[in-house]
């Protein structure tokens, strides 16, 4: 091999710097206050127009679908987002404000637009394929690691994938020659969101979070992230948080605000609690094909709705709750 | 009867053996896997790159993080460390599933067309690129047409061979991984052990070698013995309708 080692063209949209990083977590007020608030307490004051956003879970698997929708009410623009592993997630946001405007304009891509088995978002490839969205592609393991080497404090990761590909050419990694062993890594910078939205499945007031099933890279993205926006479904007391500390994903100080939203992953899918809404999900892909039936559909379920609980209600309330319910525990 | 899902999903449940270790993709392969623990490998390792790590799949996952992909599981644990255990080297199979697919098994699941102002954008990679960058064999389950298997992918998602032998290790991936069985509704592709390209190893049932090179965008080997592909037997099939997929969500019944 030849001393001339690739780098990724692709742009970067946030600092890796650790010691910046560092001197921000200083000064963050993480610990133990009352930090329960309503979600769009929460959204009104920690997310704002041109901050890096990310979005905890798996797409369509705990996901904080209550904090996404206030952000679209809000019409917070000029967003960065990590597109990591998102699907419904990414559709929400795709959505673009009542006004008519993008809610992102940076993207970090690992998995966007499609959702899964279920098919590909009609809205959110019209979204990427006007060209008006700047992206960086990545691999859903790489994107992970970025929010790993943030959460450790250290300015990149070294990683075996992306070598030899489009995909590496088209991100913002590099590659190096590893100092112990001669071979060729591929090292992705840290990634420090500016704000995170998480569900999780308790928390009590300080935000000492308990999930449930998979993390996927939740660890990593709490730790990772300035602020943290947590929505549980349910609320409970830090004794029984201290009755249990091996159950503890996340500690209170890498959280900002906590919101009480029962059904808050909903129409995905939360680990023992309630299975995804298949039904409402196939509605929401299918009205995207039409732009007019799409514009109703939007001002039905996202824009013309007052909070998640209403949002909730008119997707069949408690009746098809309980039927998801069903689905989840059987 | 059975339809060319049925035999795709049986075909590449058959390529799975007992006591190996698979990371599967939503789908076909998923569909494959839960197929292959209940006949001949009940001790089929399943994992998911969100997290979810040996379950007992109670039914189809609809996507690779949902609750099924933990129901009676080992464990439920991360993106992070499902893929370090491939990345270490512990997992056997990459499954994989429909993608632009050239001669050397490389991949496409990113954008057709400039990748700057795309004529249709794709998901992206997603977990399929440190999928088959770290596992020790590859395979892909796809359907079999001219605008899939092409000459030259628009762009190059997830690794095959790259540009042939020896490509992987110079540019840094593990050594020793690489594309290992593309199954279609027409045959099951290898790739040749000196040259890295695709090469016919069975033809299904009723189809024939020059069917498939039409239906293929670059020159096909073909080993020495193409071979019929067993069809699925009826116990395969049963257990496919009633147990895997009742709802005909992949085989479409």
């Amino acid at each position: 091999m030849t001393s001339s080692k690739n780098t990724g063209r692709g742009p970067l949209f946030t600092d890796p710097d650790p010691d910046v990083a560092r001197a921000f977590f200083r000064e963050k007020k993480g610990a133990l206050t009352d930090k329960l608030m309503s979600v769009s307490d929460a959204v009104a004051r920690f997310v704002h127009d041109g901050d890096y956003l990310a979005s905890g879970g798996f797409g369509g698997n705990r996901i904080a679908t209550a904090l996404l929708h206030e952000v679209v009410r809000q019409e917070r623009t000029n967003l960065g987002f990590a597109g990591h592993t998102t699907t419904h997630d990414f559709q929400i946001l795709a959505a673009g404000t009542r006004t008519g405007k993008q809610i992102f304009s940076r993207l970090d891509a690992a998995y966007i637009l499609g959702l899964e088995a279920r098919g590909l978002s009609a809205q959110a490839r019209r979204l990427m394929e006007s060209g008006e969205v700047e992206v960086c592609e990545w691999t859903n393991y790489a994107l992970a690691c970025r929010f790993r080497a943030a959460a450790t404090g250290v300015p990149f990761v070294p990683v075996r994938s992306m070598l030899g590909t489009d995909t590496f050419r088209e991100s913002a990694a590099k590659e190096i020659e590893c100092p112990f062993t001669g071979k060729s890594l591929t090292v992705v910078p840290a990634l420090y969101p500016d704000v995170a939205l998480i569900h999780v499945h308790e928390s009590d007031l300080f935000g000492n979070c308990r999930i449930r099933g998979i993390t996927v890279a939740d660890w990593d993205l709490a730790r990772a992230s300035k602020h943290v926006i947590v929505s549980a479904e349910r609320i409970v007391s830090t004794d029984e948080i201290r009755s249990d500390p091996n159950a503890t994903a996340i500690p209170a100080f890498c959280v900002d605000a906590v919101c009480h939203v029962p059904y808050g992953s909903y129409p995905g899918n939360m680990a023992g609690e309630y299975f995804s809404d298949e039904v409402h999900l196939k509605a929401w892909l299918d009205a995207e094909r039409d732009v007019e039936v799409y514009r109703v559909f939007l001002d039905k379920y996202l824009y013309g709705v007052d909070c998640f609980e209403s949002y909730l209600e008119i997707c069949g309330g408690e009746e098809r709750l309980a039927e998801l319910r069903r689905l989840e525990n059987n | 009867m059975y339809n060319a899902m049925e035999l795709m999903i049986c075909v590449a449940s058959r390529l799975l053996e007992d006591g190996a270790t698979v990371g599967v993709g939503t789908g076909a392969p998923c569909a494959a896997a839960m197929l292959a623990q209940k006949t001949h490998a009940p001790g089929l390792l399943v994992a998911f790159e969100a997290g979810g790590l040996a379950p007992m799949l109670p039914a189809m996952p609809i996507s690779v993080g949902d609750s099924r992909t933990t129901h009676r599981a080992l464990m439920a644990t991360s993106m992070c460390d499902i893929m370090e255990s491939c990345q270490r080297g512990v997992m056997d199979y990459a499954f994989l599933g429909g993608a632009q697919i050239d001669a050397y098994g490389n991949l496409n699941s990113t954008v057709i067309g400039d990748y700057k102002k795309p004529r249709v954008r794709f998901p992206g990679s997603g977990g399929a690129n440190d999928f088959a960058s770290f596992c020790w064999r590859t395979l892909v389950i796809t359907q079999h047409d001219r605008r899939r298997f092409v000459e030259e992918v628009d762009f190059l998602t997830t690794p095959g061979f790259l540009t042939g032998p020896g490509a992987r290790e110079a540019a840094g991936l593990p050594i020793g991984g690489g594309p290992y069985r593309v199954i279609t509704d027409l045959g099951v592709m290898s790739f040749n052990e000196h040259t890295c390209r695709m090469q016919v190893e069975s033809l299904h049932p009723g189809v024939t070698f020059d069917e498939v090179q039409r239906n293929t965008g670059f020159e096909l080997g073909q080993v020495a013995d193409v071979e019929e592909t067993v069809p699925p037997s009826e116990e395969e099939l049963h257990i496919l309708r009633d147990e895997v997929d009742p709802d005909g969500l992949i085989i479409g019944r």
